[in-house]
């Protein structure tokens, strides 16, 4: 009775970490909004469980996180843990910021879908939400 | 996992079978449908307080510190936070959960964004329907916010038991205020941020318009035509957190007792305006249904040519669709 394809996707964009600049987040916020999806922003220094509790209730799609801090690999192992941990798996969960190739890996390991690079677009991510979120039976 | 799971769960605490749940009604799936009528016989305790205003008068800010309040008494408490979607991309940006964060780890702060989705008098019913399933999940205060521009959004805040609306004490704010017939809905208005200048010249002024009001109330009655309501004007601050204790007392005063449901004029609004939503939207279902795509693409042609008028077209069409239980 609901055409379920126009239902807008979800996406909880977070900034874990101490570092206080949330340019970036707020700039992909707006972009992925004007891709027609929903966007919920928390705001910046969010700790894990703030950003797992926040997934839950609002029983987002995508969990994107933003990372300037240095901190991902403690915290994102943290986060794709205490998803889990709250039978969120059907969450697809990505990252940008400032994040080493050589830490992607095993980011991947802990459950981070994907791990975009500086320079990558707002269209970009929009399409990877697109084409990877996952369906849901209710 | 089967819906009427999914609705007990959610009955005795499950956060994420709750939230899973608000997605079902919020997106009117039929699985959505089968869990309210288990709930909703369960709901109609909690107190909806509706809280709206002009953007950044601070209602998020506001919700939170009242929140803060209602836990220190140790009382549970959801927000409905509604921001309107883009007509164009049917995008939003959800953001008043930002100001609410320091709640976000308390198992008994259940905190939803929703966007407005365009759905015209269907926001009413969708949110109505949400608040139905935190009620019945145990939540007995429910916030609804929305902001204080556009009439289905004010709409949404009118049709809580209570409605708030938040000024902020800069000028200008009260003839937003009551270009967006805000203080028609009120039954309290705060003037926020009073830890700033100018806080209680605005409450001072709202005073003396609402009392000179009065007068005019008093001709209205007795001419037998309807009369506003006389809002409560408060001060107070949701930084500093000044006020906030008198106003969740005085949100409590206007809670409503069990048993009053049955007569009173804010639960019969809202019984209308779900009933008329869902109306409308079954309507549309049927309209839209393939078996009648080819009727439907005729008719609007129809008029599109001026052939026939749209009263009679949509009398047409409202023959076609039956009685029957397609869609
Ligand atoms: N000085 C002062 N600032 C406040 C107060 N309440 C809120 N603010 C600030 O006002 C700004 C807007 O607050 P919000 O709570 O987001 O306002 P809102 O009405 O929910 O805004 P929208 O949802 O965007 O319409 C923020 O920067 C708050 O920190 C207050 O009592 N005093
Ligand atoms: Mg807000």
């Amino acid at each position: 009775m609901t055409d379920a394809s126009a239902r807008p996707i979800k996406v909880l964009i977070a900034k874990p970490g101490l570092d206080g600049h949330d340019r970036g987040a707020k700039v992909l916020a707006r972009g992925l909004r004007d891709e027609g999806f929903e966007v919920i922003y928390t705001g910046l220094r969010q700790t894990p469980e703030m950003v797992v509790s926040a997934a839950l209730q609002e029983d987002v799609d995508v969990v994107g996180l933003s990372i300037l801090s240095g901190a991902h690999m403690t915290l994102l192992p943290k986060i794709t843990a205490g998803l889990h941990e709250r039978g969120m798996d059907d969450v697809l969960v990505t990252a940008g910021g400032i994040i080493p190739d050589d830490d992607i890996p095993q980011l991947e390991q802990a459950g981070v879908a994907r791990v975009f690079g500086p320079g990558t677009t707002i269209r970009e991510v929009a399409e990877y939400i697109r084409a990877n979120v996952k369906s849901r039976g209710a | 996992m089967t819906d009427e799971t999914l609705a007990e769960r959610a009955r005795d605490g499950d956060r994420r079978a709750l939230a899973r749940l608000l997605t079902e009604v919020e997106n009117r799936t039929a699985a959505g449908e089968a869990a309210l009528k288990t709930l909703y016989p369960l709901a109609g305790r909690a107190h909806l307080v509706g809280v709206t205003g002009a953007p950044g008068s601070g209602k998020s800010t506001m919700v939170a510190a009242l929140t803060g309040e209602a836990r220190k008494q140790g009382r549970p408490v959801a927000v409905i936070a509604i921001d309107p979607s883009s007509p164009i991309t049917g995008g939003a940006i959800l953001g008043d959960r930002i100001r609410m964060q320091i709640h976000a780890t308390d198992d008994d702060v259940f905190i939803r964004s929703m966007a407005s989705r365009g759905h015209s008098g269907g926001l009413a019913a969708s949110t109505v329907a949400a608040a139905a399933v935190m009620d019945a999940s145990g939540f007995g205060l429910i916030f609804i916010e929305t902001v204080g521009t556009g009439q289905s959004e004010v709409e949404v805040a009118a049709i809580a038991d209570t409605t708030v609306v938040v000024q902020s004490p800069e000028m200008g704010d009260e003839v937003q205020a009551i270009k967006a017939g805000l203080l028609e809905v009120a039954d309290i208005v705060v003037v926020n941020k009073a830890d700033r200048p100018g806080a209680d010249r605005a409450a001072a002024q709202l005073r003396a318009m609402l009392t000179v009001g009065a007068s005019a109330d008093r001709a209205a009655v007795a001419a037998g035509r309807p009369r506003p309501k006389r809002p409560e004007v408060m001060l107070s601050s949701a930084l500093t957190g000044k006020g906030v204790p008198e106003l969740l007392a005085a949100l409590d005063r206007r809670a409503p007792s069990p048993g009053s449901r049955l007569a009173d004029d804010a639960s019969l609004k809202r019984a209308e305006a779900q009933i008329s939503g869902i109306l409308a939207q079954r309507i549309n279902a049927r309209l839209h249904d393939p078996a009648r795509a080819a009727a439907r693409a005729e008719t609007l042609k129809a008029v599109a040519a001026h052939e026939i008028d749209p009263f009679t077209a949509a009398d047409r069409l409202l023959a076609l669709l039956g009685n029957d239980s397609a869609g």
